[in-house]
């Protein structure tokens, strides 16, 4: 294993520590571990948390725009409740705060257990889980589909509608139908190596990929030879039209695993926009970068939502985050 | 032995803590295979925790002892084995010793509990399939005797998940590739069962 880190045991705090140095607009709670904005009172703040290794989510989506707070577990851990709870009574606004959720089952409890927690402090809580994968098919036979790519579009609608000064009721809604209008599929070339573990998650001959990955380094559904950008984007793009039709104007992401050069996600965005546009889908906007990644993987996950005007005006909407910015 | 104390449920976690450090690389190897590797470092710090509990009774061990879990362990164990502990400690009460049923009855609401918030059933190859059988098996008026069955039956049903399709938690994301590995969730469960039988 070869990283960039003094110790495993301190990567997290280390890497904190960092984060709060770069950007001292945000606050950075080493004890609690938690990273906030001021509350903004008279409106619905944005929690979300999960575990770390998927950076800049979700730290790098605190700011005006869109999360209020984020909570940073362990690599690949969900936050424990005392976390979940430190962070949205830092940031509450008086008028309720909507828990966003990636579906996993450690992150799910966690977040409940906070919920329950909260509302002994008479804070109201919304909570959306947000469950884009479709690499996971035999969802009602396991622990549900994953939560992925489509979390960054969650935190920027639905945090764009808080701005505004939407109910939580209105924020909560706009964040599932978010999730509901989306679909993620990803690959992986090479598996991540969790720090503490010192060894990749699942073994990959130099001549495979896997097919259908979580971003937890857990293996997907199978193995296969390397395949080119082209099947790659046509075999992804299948499986999530077969499951959501995708008609008229879509919100693109192709995000990078962690290990993936620029120029290979611009190659993959290519395939993309092209079995896209062939289909009569428009790809209204686009994202290619890392937002959603998984350690030191290689590999991507394509997300397509499809947009509405009002989704398409909340998305546009200005943010200034670490790792999304415009409009401001 | 017939009677639990506040100072057996404290041997009962620094045990179990002793037992997770002890195999945690095994823990790691058995996650790793089928879910993201962590369950061995997770359950470590956990149950490290868990080991510093102290209290007057032995609800109010397995209260502190339970809370702990939830607060440092993170992930699906933390709450799922907090959650044993924070059930059975309510069903234990304010009383200073428990009798071998009395006992069991709690061990019967923790794993309730854990039903409730994972929405696993046997079969789910999950920590379910170690938790049930032990508690089904810790039975009669003798501690010794029945927590060494419940953590034979324990054993027995961590070894049984081997061949089985996870259906729950991050394992159940492989379908059929699933099969032919030990749950780790049902490792930890058995490591806490042989702990208690190791007490005396």
């Amino acid at each position: 294993m070869k990283k960039l880190i003094n110790t495993p045991e301190t990567l997290l705090t280390d890497a904190l520590d960092g984060f709060a140095a770069a950007h001292p607009g945000l606050t950075v709670d080493l004890e609690q571990r938690i990273v906030t904005r001021p509350p903004s009172p008279g409106k619905v703040a944005l929690v979300s948390g999960g575990g770390s290794g998927h950076e800049p989510l979700h730290a790098g989506f605190v700011g005006p725009g869109m999360l209020h707070a984020a909570c940073p577990g362990e690599v690949f851990t969900s936050p424990v409740p005392g976390q979940v709870q430190a962070a949205t009574e830092a940031v509450h606004g008086g008028v309720g705060v909507l828990h966003v959720v990636k579906n996993y089952t450690g992150d799910v409890l966690n977040f409940a257990l906070a919920a329950e927690l909260l509302d002994d402090d008479d804070i109201e809580v919304a909570t959306v889980i947000v469950d884009d994968d479709v690499a996971v098919t035999d969802s009602t036979h396991t622990a549900g589909r994953r939560g992925t790519g489509a979390t960054v579009f969650v935190e920027k609608i639905a945090g764009a509608a808080a701005e505004a000064g939407e109910s939580l009721a209105v924020v909560h809604e706009l964040a599932r139908e978010v999730n509901a209008r989306s679909r993620s599929y990803g690959v992986a070339l090479s598996a991540g190596t969790v720090p503490a573990v010192g060894r990749p998650g699942f073994p990959l001959g130099d001549d495979e990929m896997e097919w259908g990955v979580g971003i937890h380094g857990e293996p997907g559904r199978r193995s296969g030879p390397l395949a080119p950008a082209r099947d790659i984007a046509a075999e992804a793009l299948d499986a999530i039209a077969t499951d959501m039709p995708l008609t008229g104007e879509a919100l693109v992401m192709v995000n990078g695993m962690g290990a993936t050069p620029l120029i290979e996600l611009y190659a993959m965005f290519a395939e993309v926009a092209h079995w896209l546009n062939a289909r009569g889908v428009t790809v209204s906007r686009s994202l290619v970068g890392n937002y959603v990644t998984s350690l030191d993987m290689a590999g991507c996950s394509i997300t397509v939502m499809n947009l509405t005007p009002r989704l398409l005006d909340l998305w546009d909407a200005p943010v200034e985050t670490p790792a999304l910015r415009w409009g401001r | 032995m017939t009677a639990v104390d506040a100072g057996l449920c404290a041997r009962w976690m620094a045990a179990t803590a002793a037992l997770v450090t002890e195999h945690a690389d095994e823990l790691t190897a058995l996650d790793t295979a089928i879910g993201d590797g962590d369950h061995g470092l997770n359950l470590r710090r956990g149950f490290a925790a868990a080991a510093e509990a102290v209290g007057d009774t032995p609800g109010a061990v397995l209260k502190a002892a339970g809370t702990a879990l939830v607060n440092t362990t993170g992930g699906a164990s933390g709450p799922l084995y907090g959650t044993f502990l924070r059930r059975a400690a309510k069903a234990l009460g304010d009383d200073p010793t428990a009798t071998a049923t009395a006992f069991a009855a709690a061990l019967g609401a923790g794993l309730e509990g854990v039903r409730r918030l994972g929405g696993a059933a046997e079969g789910d190859k999950t920590m379910i399939d170690a938790l049930a059988p032990a508690v089904a098996a810790f039975t009669g008026d003798d501690f010794s005797t029945a927590a060494r069955a419940a953590a034979d039956a324990a054993a027995s049903g961590r070894d049984a998940t081997k061949p089985l399709v996870a259906r729950k938690g991050r394992a159940s994301y492989l379908g059929e590739r699933s099969a032919g590995h030990i749950d780790p969730g049902a490792a930890s469960s058995a490591l806490l069962f042989e702990a208690l039988a190791g007490l005396t």
